[in-house]
């Protein structure tokens, strides 16, 4: 085969798309609700995670945990451990992490076994022939410590406020005093965790200088600069491995314990080395999301409309990490109203890294103010939705700048009809027998973002074709979406186009992460084709824009030409390249959404059944009609857990996360998530990017929270403003 | 400590008989599936029976595969998803997971098909659960769904869309389904 | 997991006076082992020695130890006569645990202490005289009743708060014969001794259940948790009441998870008797159960939950309409 006839596209999002190509394209596979095509892989086991390709030779290493909050290791019993059967070697070399990588880092977090931040920090690897043999000699590692007291927790801690952090205009006090209602509340939302359902693990083996690791990550093209980076070896002597990510939800952004540890324990040992952590591991010393402490001042007239709004939060994180979680991501261009204040406050503790976790900011700054908002509702006398409503601002208040697209009102409007919202009535106004029924809601709003992404998308002469880029696909839909827009696009049947990823040798994408992969990735993949079909109307000698592919053939002027024939032998590569741009920057942009919940909450014990959850979004083109609804659909799920059941739990002396397991930090489990409705209202934003598609999966979790936690207000009269919402905290206010 | 002895064990796996040494008692079933015969569709969520992605079916019956020792199942018919169906053969459970989207990252997937498998088996044998409001005579509401599989806990939340593929299965009687 | 040897037995006698730990379905066991909170250095597998069927003892049961909570649950004579067993049951663990857990081992399961689980915490019950994180740390999940400064773990399971409530009786045989225990005094209060969970002396085997002759009674299993399905009771509470006439003529109530055994008080059973059911008269009993309740900071919440829940179960049982249980 001759080599492929290669064009690229290149597209820096300046200015807001007027070409909509997916709008004008024929085949009629993209938003349709089609299976994924990696689908009966999953369903029949054969998709390869990342610890499920192991060499004959493979050795197995399990990390060994410290068990004080703070301090240094001066000892430890590596001889003995060594002379127990099946043990290769004991490693505490300094290159091994302290925390994993933050999202796009690209770099080595920060390393070294020896000193000790948080309990559980990995302080060896010990590798053994068998699982069994590793896991028992790591159990048998005893350390001896220079010991600190650690700051356990965050109580009477000292909080430093980063002066970039801070924003204020007008004069909110004045505000508070001048308004016909305010209200003025504090929030705490718990630490919570990302509890993906593959464990981190990595297998590292080398070949000469080439390391190549097959393990579970979200961002490859960060993944091998920080791997690269941690281990002193140079980015192109690295290859990762991710074709299926077995859940991130930011977890597994950058790299972690694993990778680092398995890569040296290869090289020292000259066998490829598993490194699988255990489940206890990835609870304390991968990531949380921090606890947070919310302030909401809200100001209105007597007519409802917001004169001030003032945001301000406490979190906390490790000594050393840049990363603290960003609460009023969306406060300053939510509601409307000029006088605003915006506070942001950070403490040092020695507990598990706190990182990013599905929509970082507005997965717990969301639901707060959208509590706030439902008091200030009740306050005012005025309907929760029409306060809302209300306040949409026609611009961003903060900023003055434009909305590229703001579709709140709308999405409110819309759900409180499909939902049955004139149904409410007044708190504790509604019972069937044992059970009081309230109904809440709030708004959802997720900042939207565009980031660089490359991809290839290869025409063969039989006419199918392939996608390439180092993408991953965490159950996001990547491989579905990517396949359609590249046959969409091409104007191909989808079983004529394979879509590779997960392989950091690709073309490098964005990334899984802060909802911005299908539109970054995506973008490229589009662009990559666009390539093509440029190519393609060159060579039937009429204009792309006149040219229509279908089926397999190109359609111009009156003529209908097979694909095979116009390729005539040939293979044509297009090479996209999307990067954000002036769009980005002179408007806001935002997805949107609006959440209704049901729930019944028992008047003789206080627990909480949800029983409804719908929601209405409008975030862009809808890529994959059902990728897209179960996106939504998980994202709903995590706000259901963090209303209800979720929380990190740390212990008073030394700071450790006490419930570290599956079977007491409660994600939901199949019997708390009820019947959920998701509608997407038609919508396109020509300012996010080529495809005018956006973020999704995070959107969907901001706000479902406040809408539970309001509804259970509506149902008994309690205002709980500690999440989550359990039994004990509505025990003393029940009737 | 007691020196380690060789266990020769026989396990039925999806029909084939596997003889397996084991130096060492300590394997778990799930490890001896995943490691030694390579059939690494059974996965490891917890290992400690706290999520269901290891289920497998053993003599009819669902467990979690990693709280079982594999020298306690010698002599043990096992069903693992790899004999449940396969890309282009799939079993009815695997398609209806597969066409109502029952999952995304698909990591706990071959745990929850095995359990809806073998759930939908003890649901047609009459057994109850605990919001069955007759216990003599349980009917599997969605609610029942939910209720017996809350044993394969799935973080993407795939959940409703996982009780709408095993509601078409159970409603396609057996015959049916043939 | 530390080493050891395995071996099967093949009959009961096998594993009466057998050195090293039994292991049935092994859900617990093999979670503490992988954690090396149990470090038996020799397994013997009871799976295979029978004593796993369900027959009649006289108008009562009996059940063999190693009948599975599956099947004990899904029996039609339990379903009829003993409902409150099945719910208890059903209401415990997951599908796929009660396929392997069996009656005698759930009669042994340990607590979920989470630093009963934590081998860096000091923990009389796993390391006697080593103290107890639990009395200032997290202890949401812990005892408000029978425990010891030494100890405030609880017993987790359901099945046998049930069949405390049914008065159902513990068949063990060991050196010296055979002898029977009720369900209720099978396991032991901490005291200064948390260590030992239950009466059973090394090389005894649990052989049997035996429930006596069904009440007649109503009954409920009413469980509360932080999440709707597969995790363990913050307070559970079984219930076997018989009403005659608008009044109560018998009643059996039992408390799970706040004790470290599964917990009864038959004083407050007869405050019952002889009432109608109504409101007030739950309440009287509640609060006589609750009597001597302490909590340690974070679970005392389990007091009024426990207190809102016998209620709540009470009025389900009786079909009474309580409004309120403040």
């Amino acid at each position: 085969m001759s080599a492929p006839i290669e064009s690229k596209l290149h597209h820096k999002m300046d200015r807001p798309d007027s070409d909509n190509l997916l709008d004008r394209t024929a085949q009629g596979v993209i938003s349709a609700p089609l299976d994924r095509p990696e689908g009966p892989l999953k369903v029949t086991g054969r998709a390869t995670y990342a610890d499920e390709d192991h060499p004959d030779d493979i050795a197995h290493g399990v990390l060994a945990r410290a068990t004080i909050g703070r301090g240094w290791v001066v000892g430890m019993n590596t001889a003995e451990v060594r002379a127990m059967p099946g043990v290769l070697d004991v490693i505490r070399d300094p290159r091994l992490l302290r925390s994993p990588a933050q999202g796009q880092a690209a770099r080595a977090p920060v390393q070294n076994p020896a000193e000790i931040f948080y309990v559980g920090q990995p302080v060896a690897l010990v590798v053994a022939e068998t699982l069994e043999q590793a896991r028992h000699a790591a159990q048998a590692i005893r350390a001896t410590y220079e010991a600190r007291e650690p700051v356990a927790l965050v109580d009477g801690q000292d909080y430093a406020a980063p002066p970039g952090k801070q924003a204020s205009q007008g004069d909110l006090d004045a505000a508070m005093t001048d308004a016909a209602h305010r209200i003025d509340v504090t929030y705490t939302t718990p630490a919570m965790s990302h509890a993906s359902m593959e464990p981190h693990a990595a297998v590292a083996s080398w070949n000469g200088n080439r390391l190549t690791v097959r393990c579970s990550n979200q961002m490859l093209k960060h993944n091998v600069a920080e791997l690269a980076d941690s281990l002193g070896i140079r980015a192109k002597n690295v290859r990762i491995l991710s074709q299926y990510v077995g859940g991130g939800f930011g977890s597994k952004l950058g790299i972690s314990h694993e990778s680092v540890a398995a890569a040296i324990a290869a090289k020292r040992l000259g066998r490829p080395v598993s490194v699988a952590l255990h489940r206890r591991t990835v609870f304390e010393a991968t990531m949380r999301r921090s606890e947070t402490r919310q302030r909401v001042r809200l100001a209105c007239g007597a007519d409802g409309r917001l004169t001030g709004v003032g945001h301000e939060v406490w979190v906390s994180n490790l000594k050393g990490e840049t990363f603290s979680e960003p609460v009023t991501q969306a406060t300053p261009f939510t509601y409307a109203g000029e006088n605003r204040v915006i506070g942001h406050h950070v403490a040092r503790v020695n507990q598990t890294t706190a990182g990013s976790m599905r929509a970082p900011g507005e997965a717990v700054g969301v639901p707060i103010m959208e509590c706030a908002m439902d008091e200030l509702a009740e306050a005012a006398g005025i309907d929760p939705v029409e306060l809302r409503i209300l306040n949409v601002p026609d611009s961003d208040p903060s900023t003055g700048k434009d909305f590229s697209s703001n579709r709140l009102a709308d999405c409110l409007r819309a759900g409180a009809e499909a939902f049955g919202w004139s149904q409410r009535r007044q708190p504790g106004q509604r019972r069937e027998g044992e059970w009081l029924i309230g109904l809440g809601m709030a708004s959802a709003v997720r900042v939207n973002m565009l980031e660089e992404s490359e991809a290839s998308v290869i025409l063969l002469p039989d006419g199918t074709a392939r996608v390439e880029t180092d993408m991953t696909d965490i159950g996001t839909g990547s491989y579905a979406i990517l396949t359609q827009i590249a046959a969409e696009a091409l104007g191909l049947p989808m079983d004529r186009v394979t879509t590779v990823l997960g392989d950091s040798d690709l073309p490098p994408a964005s990334g899984s992460g802060g909802s911005f992969g299908a539109a970054s990735s995506g973008s490229a993949v589009m662009l990559a084709a666009q390539a093509i079909r440029m190519q393609l109307a060159k060579r039937l000698g009429c204009d792309e824009a006149e040219l229509t592919l279908k089926d397999g053939a190109a359609i111009a002027g009156n003529r209908v030409t097979p694909l095979a024939e116009v390729l005539d032998g040939d293979t044509l590569k297009g090479n996209g390249l999307i990067q954000p741009g002036k769009a980005e920057k002179s408007t806001r942009q935002a997805s949107w959404g609006a959440q209704f919940a049901e729930v019944a909450v028992s008047a003789l014990t206080g627990e909480v059944r949800l029983r409804r959850l719908e929601a209405t979004f409008a975030c862009g083109r809808i890529l994959n009609e059902k990728t897209a609804r179960s996106q939504c659909l998980g994202g709903m799920t995590f706000g259901i857990g963090s209303a209800l059941t979720e929380e990190v739990m740390n212990d008073p002396r030394d700071g450790h996360f006490v419930n570290r397991d599956m079977a007491e930090y409660h994600i939901p489990a199949n019997l708390d998530v009820p019947a959920m409705t998701v509608t997407f209202l038609p919508d396109r934003d020509p300012y996010a990017n080529p495809m005018q598609a956006k973020g999704i999966g995070e959107l969907a979790c901001c706000g479902t929270a406040g809408a539970i936690v309001n509804a259970i207000h509506n149902a008994t009269g309690i205002r709980v403003r500690d999440f989550p919402v359990t039994v004990d905290k509505l025990l003393d206010r029940l009737p | 400590m007691p020196a380690p002895s060789d266990h020769s064990i026989t396990l039925t796996v999806n029909g084939t008989a596997e003889t397996l040494t084991l130096p060492d008692p300590r394997v778990s079933l799930l490890d001896a599936l995943r490691q030694r015969l390579k059939l690494t569709g059974t996965k490891k969520g917890c290992d400690h029976g706290q999520c269901g992605a290891c289920t497998v079916i053993v003599n009819g019956r669902r467990i979690n595969s990693c709280l079982s020792l594999a020298v306690m199942h010698d002599g043990d018919q096992i069903t693992t998803i790899e004999g449940l169906g396969a890309p282009g053969a799939l079993a009815p459970m695997q398609a209806a997971f597969l066409h109502h989207d029952g999952f995304q990252c698909g990591y706990c997937t071959p745990g929850q098909i095995m359990s809806a498998t073998a759930m939908l088996d003890e649901a047609r044998a009459g057994w109850p659960s605990v919001v069955s409001g007759d216990l003599t005579a349980p009917s599997l509401s969605d609610d029942e769904i939910r209720e017996r599989m809350s044993g394969n806990l799935c973080r993407c939340a795939a959940y409703p869309n996982i009780v709408a593929a095993i509601r078409e299965v159970a409603d396609t009687a057996p015959e049916d389904a043939a | 997991m530390r080493a050891f040897t395995y071996a099967r037995a093949a009959t009961p006698a096998d594993a009466i006076g057998a050195a090293g730990r039994l292991i049935a379905g092994g859900t617990n066991l093999l979670d503490l082992m992988k954690l090396e909170v149990e470090t038996p250095d020799r397994l013997l597998d009871v799976n295979h020695i029978g004593l796993d069927e369900i027959a009649p003892d006289g108008d009562g049961l009996r059940v063999g130890a190693l009948v599975r909570n599956a099947d004990l649950a899904a029996d039609d004579r339990v379903r009829r006569d003993w409902p409150l067993l099945s719910r208890a049951l059903l209401a415990g663990a997951s599908g796929q645990i009660r396929n392997r857990a069996t009656t005698g081992g759930n009669l042994m399961q340990r607590t979920r202490c989470p630093y009963f689980y934590d081998l860096a915490a000091a923990c009389n019950k796993r390391d006697p005289g080593t103290g107890c994180d639990a009395l200032a740390g997290k202890n949401r999940n812990h005892a408000i009743l029978g425990a010891s400064d030494r100890c405030i773990a609880t017993y987790p399971g359901d099945m046998a708060v049930a069949l405390t409530a049914l008065d159902a009786v513990v068949e063990i045989e060991g050196a010296g014969g055979t002898r029977r225990v009720p369900v209720g005094d099978f396991r032991r209060l901490p005291g200064d001794t948390p260590e030992r969970d239950t009466v059973l002396e090394p090389g005894d085997l649990i052989r049997a259940v035996t429930l006596p002759a069904p009440t007649g009674g109503r009954q409920v299993y009413r469980k509360v948790r932080d999440r709707r399905s597969y995790a363990f009771a913050l307070v559970s509470v079984a219930v076997d009441v018989t009403v005659t006439g608008g009044s109560i003529t018998r009643a059996a109530l039992a408390l799970g998870g706040i004790a470290p055994r599964p917990w009864r008080d038959p004083a407050a059973e007869a405050l019952l008797v002889g009432r109608s059911p109504d409101a007030a008269g739950f309440a009287a009993a509640a609060d006589a159960i609750l009597q001597g309740a302490r909590g340690w900071g974070e679970n005392d919440f389990k007091i009024p939950l426990a207190r809102r829940t016998i209620i709540a179960a009470l009025a389900e049982a009786t079909g009474t309409d309580v409004r309120t249980a403040a």
